[in-house]
């Protein structure tokens, strides 16, 4: 840690109008990250919260990273309330405009927030309170050390009974010496009154009174609307359009064909039309007198069909790419004794489909631009911006919007780039929306996948090899290379880390890849790889179960107990076999695992270390003769650590992963001459209450480990779950998805 | 050409279309957003208002076949007191929230038919509406919560009933 004081974490404190004190924490990451779990690349920021205490004794908290419902409007406050020990009824929670040189990195994904932000956010309101001691202090003549707070916005002195409120030595605190905030004491768990307790959604309120705060919501006076046209083949560009009718139609104002990146380039402001009008409704009847020529493109062949014959092909050859390889599989798998089981698994490409369709408003004004997005990654929001308009980031002003579920998809810019594109050639205030068509044949897909698995269990029932070759995705990795029949890098989401389980458990393990050249855009979605690795592999450690004679609970236990090699430094969050064994042991015991089911019944296990948090799930399943599955009950245990810092959103989110992974096993996309085939929800059956387990129970292991997020972990166990439940109940191990692709039905 | 309008207990003549979607007519000219986008075909109810008292998707109603009081989630009550928000609020039902306004106008026109709904009208009354969060279960939950608020609370039924 560096020692020069301009270089050290420091707080900026202003006075405000009226008495009040803002607190700007300026964090030096290298000193604040001294302590964070290791491997967390610290993020760039040189401020992370703001705290404005009010002379009424009210307080307003910034959050500063993208609300896209998984409920960090809350999480991060009240992180910081609770530390600064205050009543969270006072605190006033606003959103941050996209500043990473003030708030720090502002991102919503990889649920990374939580354990990036607990020490950080800890350390803001203990060293706000802190000086607030200070001041108060001063001003009732004692030592600092004989005053306590109760979080009642009261500063006590007991010996003399006599108390101050924040707000009445607001303006004072400005004037105290400034914590190291590496050196700030923290509370003890048991003194937390915020965090760990139930508390309702910040903007609960206005949602259920339907007051416009969503991005789609967002107007500014002398606004033009805007609809874009892509085409169904990614990349190809415009020969010709109509615009000259287009321009004579309703309300329109600006019809105009955009050149975009290059064909292969998925990733920059699509080639495409765009038509501006006075009214969204009138930009969108013009689009549908809009006639386009699109130029041939080399992808216009590609198709789910394709994809799979080519994978099948791929498969039976040697793997493009070693990604790990211990012991011998071959000779395991001649040994006298040993049962080889062989099976092919897939999974097709989805949808992220947020529900809010993706939108955004800019204002090009001379030399600047103002942006107002529903982005879950600003900063690279940012950058796509500057590279599209050719301008340096310091011309863009953005501003955060409340966003209608992100799942990953907002993680991607490109709606951004298209408003900023369209803005600047109209130099009005415009918003583009785009239609549920436009979305989802024009989606980041989840990237589907083919994994060829053989495995062997010796006489005493232990895996004794593993072998799989992945058939995934490439892409070159200079977006604007030719295309090349054996790309380089892999699409975006499409690749595997070597380590995922139950490599280091499994003493003869071989794990491969190839990579198939791809022309559609991929991106992460909600738990990315881990989700369909979970189906893959928990589907198939169930099949060894069954070749071995095994209880599908006991060969799990059995498996994690014997870790064949040690854990890599795997940035420091590795794989801990005691963590998951816990709430294995806890889903097991929570669901009556091994009670006796009606005939056509059954239950299912499945686990999945994701996003560091460890989750166990079992789902009990009845499956009737004509193949209609209905889904009893599902059971979820999670350990992501010491604390759960909202309970009543904890248990939302678990439900919700718990629903997503199920409605996962009913969806695909599939493609055909080049484009998306399915274009809206009547193709594409997203779960609902119909058929949405009755009960979803979330039950947690509290481990002595610092918290971690939870926008993800608790999505990818249920797909195994029910897939294995299935197997058991019916009959029918299902290996590729979705479910429909077999004649299963929801009940 | 014109239409006239009863939104939220308002007459309002709109110049428009007439087969222009009730929905934008709402967002955009009566400048009422709660009321949501969120398929344009009828599949996923976030447009969901009541007309007549019966749930209408405001996408897939031509403004020239809006016949009859329209309450949108903005029109359920004036300060967020109807028994269907209490509840919302009292479950915290909301993670993105978007589909909600949607998912209340649905629960209201089947609570105003049918005051203690089982989990089963529930279940048939609210599958037109998704919610892409997952927050269902606790939308059955607030349906029957409200429910019970609404029978402890008989002017406020009265008042609800009487706006649509």
């Amino acid at each position: 840690m560096t020692k020069n004081l301009s270089r050290r974490s420091f707080i900026r404190v202003s006075a405000i109008a009226g008495g009040g004190a803002v607190f700007a924490l300026h964090l030096n990451p290298a000193e604040l990250f001294a302590q964070a779990p290791p491997g967390f690349t610290p993020p760039r920021f040189d401020a992370l919260a703001f705290v404005t205490i009010h002379p009424d004794n009210t307080f307003t908290i910034t959050s500063k990273n993208p609300e896209i419902g998984q409920g960090v409007k809350n999480m991060l406050p009240q992180i910081i309330a609770d530390e600064l020990d205050v009543p969270w009824a006072s605190c006033k929670i606003v959103q941050a405009d996209v500043d990473q040189t003030k708030y720090g990195a502002q991102v919503a994904g990889g649920s990374t927030a939580t354990p990036t932000n607990w020490d950080p956010c800890r350390q803001v309101g203990a060293a706000v309170r802190q000086m607030v001691l200070g001041a108060a202090a001063a001003k009732l003549g004692v030592p600092a050390a004989q005053l306590t707070t109760v979080g009642d916005g009261k500063v006590m002195h007991a010996a003399s009974n006599r108390s101050v409120t924040y707000g009445e030595v607001a303006a004072d605190a400005v004037k105290q010496p400034v914590p190291m905030l590496s050196m700030v004491p923290l509370k003890a768990a048991k003194d937390y009154r915020i965090i760990g307790k139930p508390m309702k959604g910040v903007d609960t309120a206005k949602v259920v009174k339907g007051e416009p705060i969503y991005s789609i919501d967002f107007t500014l006076p002398g606004m033009l609307w805007a609809v874009y046209q892509k085409a169904p083949v990614y990349g190809a560009k415009v020969e010709t359009a109509n615009l000259d009718l287009i321009k004579t139609l309703p309300g329109v104002k600006h019809a105009f064909i955009v050149a975009g990146a290059s064909p292969q380039n998925l990733t920059g402001v699509a080639p495409g039309v765009a038509i501006v009008a006075d009214s969204w409704y009138q930009a969108n009847q013009a689009r549908k007198q809009l006639k386009v020529t699109w130029a041939s493109h080399p992808t216009s062949a590609q198709g789910s069909e394709t994809f799979q014959a080519k994978a099948d092909e791929i498969g039976k050859q040697a793997p493009q790419t070693s990604l790990r390889k211990d012991g011998d599989v071959d000779k395991a798998f001649a040994a006298s004794g040993a049962k080889v089981v062989e099976a092919a698994y897939m999974y097709p490409f989805i949808s992220h489909t947020p529900l809010e369709p993706q939108n955004c408003v800019a204002h090009w004004q001379g030399d600047k631009i103002e942006i107002w997005a529903p982005s879950q990654t600003p900063a690279a929001g940012l950058a796509i911006v500057a590279n599209t308009l050719g301008i340096q980031q310091s011309q863009i002003k953005m501003h955060l919007m409340k966003v209608g579920g992100g799942f990953g998809r907002r993680l991607t810019n490109d709606y951004v780039a298209e408003t900023a594109y369209i803005a600047k050639q109209v130099g009005v205030p415009v918003k583009l929306l785009w239609t549920r068509e436009d979305d989802m044949g024009h989606d980041m897909y989840r990237p589907a996948g083919y994994h060829y698995l053989k495995g062997a269990v010796d006489g005493g029932g232990k895996i004794t090899a593993w072998k799989n070759h992945f058939v995934t995705f490439g892409v070159q990795p200079d977006p604007n290379a030719p295309p090349s029949p054996t790309p380089a890098g892999y699409a975006t989401a499409a690749n595997i880390a070597g380590i995922q389980f139950p490599a280091l458990f499994v003493e003869n393990f071989d794990f491969g890849d190839s990579k198939m050249p791809l022309g559609i855009p991929t991106g992460a979605l909600r738990a990315p790889g881990s989700h369909a690795f979970s189906y893959v592999f928990q589907s198939f450690i169930d099949e060894l179960a069954e070749a071995a004679g095994k209880d599908p609970v006991q060969f799990r236990l059995d498996l994690l107990a014997s870790q064949k090699y040690p854990a890599p430094e795997r940035g420091g969050d590795g794989f801990d076999a005691k963590r998951m064994i816990d709430v294995v042991k806890l889903v097991a015991e929570k669901s009556n695992w091994s009670a006796p089911r009606p005939k056509g019944t059954a239950v299912g296990i499945g686990f999945q270390y994701s996003h560091r948090g460890y989750f166990a799930e079992v789902a009990e399943v009845t499956v009737s003769a004509d193949k209609k599955i209905k889904v009893n009950k599902v059971w979820v245990v999670g350990d992501i650590g010491s604390e759960i810092i909202n309970p009543m959103h904890a248990e939302n989110l678990v439900q919700g992963g718990v629903v997503e992974g199920i409605s996962h096993l009913m969806q695909e996309i599939t493609f055909k001459d080049g484009a998306a085939v399915q274009s809206n929800f009547h193709q594409v059956p997203l779960l609902r209450l119909a058929q949405t387990p009755p009960v979803i129970e979330a039950h947690w292991v509290k481990s002595n480990n610092p918290p971690t997020g939870l926008g993800e972990p608790s999505l990818p166990p249920v797909l195994p779950a029910i897939t294995n439940a299935i197997a058991r109940a019916s009959g029918v191990r299902v290996r590729s998805l979705p479910l429909s692709k077999h004649g299963f039905k929801w009940a | 050409m014109p239409f006239t309008l009863n939104v939220n207990g308002k007459t309002t003549t709109v110049d428009v279309p007439a087969d222009m979607p009730l929905l934008w007519v709402i967002r955009d000219v009566l400048n009422l957003k709660g009321t949501k986008f969120g398929c344009g075909v009828g599949q996923c109810g976030a447009c969901t208002v009541n007309i007549n008292g019966r749930a209408q998707r405001s996408c897939q109603t031509p403004v020239s076949a809006a016949k009859g009081p329209i309450t949108t989630i903005e029109g359920l009550s004036a300060d967020g007191n109807h028994p269907l928000q209490q509840a919302w609020m009292e479950i915290d039902v909301p993670q993105c929230g978007y589909c909600q306004a949607g998912q209340i106008m649905s629960a209201n026109a089947l609570l105003s038919q049918n005051p203690k709904p089982t989990d089963d009208q529930i279940t048939s009354a609210m599958t037109g509406n998704i919610c892409r969060c997952g927050t269902y279960l606790r939308i059955r939950q607030a349906i029957h919560k409200a429910a019970a608020l609404a029978a402890n609370r008989p002017t406020q039924t009265a008042r609800a009933g009487a706006a649509e």
